[in-house]
């Protein structure tokens, strides 16, 4: 295990201060090119640059990189390509807006690499009963994971720092998870998606300097997924993205259809006086995460996007009570 | 308010357990016999069937659970 300690610090290191490193340049050039999008919910006309999933997908591939030097193995290959390919189909988005069903559709091809280089195990482990072996339908349930898990960040990503800060609380609470299962070569390679995300909130928090956008979304999104599907925590990474999960749920349950979140006319959220954050009572706008939050009363920015952490340190404990479970059988 | 979603959220986490419990203990030796090569097809998709099913069941109850949660909170 000792001989694990080196790659790890190299790694963390490296994604950190990549993404810290290159992102001031990166919000001086998008200024530059004017590809700025106002933030709402400020009471200033203030303009954020978008998108940061360049600075986010470079830290990811240069530490993955680093990490492949040290152990040679197809599964920082695949987390590699796979948080590519959501890249550049999120970065797509940013520069042309596409239909509801573009991301969902596009991310299949970002699964594909995980089955052709043939890192998964068909058997689904579940706490307490142990595993369940499904050879043909654990395919399909690669091919559905990247999607979700890539929309599921890509659709909190509604609040100054939220996205990075959630993924924060999520890809630690998974790299936990390996380390309680003793899967110790996945903890290292988890590790760079939590200081990625841990150095790009440093210009994403409020009041944000820089917007990941579709590109950068997709991207954290996408690396949890497959390092779920390598790491064989798929139950335990659903349950630590559980209030990710919950807003794209109650998203869809109330718009009753796939859409483009800028194609919705009806406001969930309105401003007080005040500018913060109030729910309206308008029928037509979908229920999210933030509208549940907002029910009781109005809150800041600020007070929302750390009542969506609580819910994010709630659901990562949870997740590492299933991962004592996995040890147990009944 | 609160409660309720961080309700919701641990019921999401109970209903995630037990449903692995039903593919594990019910789903899981489930196998068909007498279609020869055919055997390991027939029983995937099979069990594919059933756990999709088992998912609609999961977003059903999920749906019925959050108008009952937060039924006062969505109206007002």
């Amino acid at each position: 295990m000792t001989e694990l300690i080196i790659p790890a610090i190299v790694s963390c290191i490296i994604a950190f201060f990549t993404v810290y490193v290159s992102t001031p340049p990166l919000i001086k050039f998008l200024q530059k090119r004017n590809l700025a999008v106002k933030d709402m919910n400020k009471i200033d006309h203030i303009m954020v640059v978008r998108p940061g999933g360049p600075s986010i997908i470079s830290g990811i591939i240069v530490s993955e990189l680093v990490l492949y030097e040290f152990f040679h193995t197809n599964e920082i290959l695949v987390i590699i390509i796979t948080s590519f390919i959501a890249f550049v189909i999120g970065y797509v988005d940013d520069r042309k807006v596409m239909g509801g069903w573009f991301k969902p559709i596009a991310l299949v091809i970002a699964s594909i690499p995980i089955i052709l280089l043939g890192t998964y195990d068909s058997n689904l482990s579940f706490p307490l009963f142990g595993t369940v072996q499904i050879p043909i339908l654990y395919l399909g349930l690669i091919v559905f994971m990247i999607p979700i898990t890539g929309n599921t960040i890509n659709s909190i990503d509604v609040l100054n720092g939220v996205a990075s800060g959630f993924m924060i609380i999520a890809s630690f609470s998974l790299s936990i998870v390996l380390f309680i299962l003793q899967n110790y070569e996945m903890v290292i390679i988890s590790l760079p998606l939590g200081f990625v995300s841990l150095a790009f909130y440093k210009y994403h928090k409020i009041p944000s300097k820089i917007f990941p956008g579709d590109s950068g979304a997709l991207t954290l999104g996408a690396m949890y997924g497959v390092i779920a599907i390598v790491g064989h925590v798929e139950i335990i990474a659903a349950v630590a993205l559980l209030p990710a999960i919950i807003n794209s749920f109650l998203f869809l349950s109330s718009m009753k259809q796939i859409v483009e979140h800028r194609q919705i006319k009806g406001k969930p959220v309105e401003h007080t006086e005040d500018f913060k954050l109030k729910a309206t009572n308008d029928k037509t706008a979908p229920i999210t995460l933030v509208r549940l939050i907002l029910a009781a009363g109005p809150l800041s920015e600020k007070q929302v996007g750390y009542a969506i952490f609580k819910l994010a340190i709630f659901s990562g404990i949870l997740a590492i009570i299933t991962a004592f479970m996995m040890r147990m059988s009944i | 308010m609160k409660i309720g979603l961080y309700g919701f959220l641990f019921t999401m986490w109970v209903l995630i357990i037990v449903g692995g419990g039903i593919l594990v203990k019910i789903v899981g030796p489930f196998s068909i016999s007498g279609s020869g090569d055919f055997n390991l097809l027939f029983t995937s998709i099979l069990k594919a069937i059933i756990a999709i099913i088992f998912v609609i069941i999961w977003i059903l109850v999920l749906s019925k659970l959050k108008n009952w949660v937060f039924k006062k909170e969505i109206k007002s």
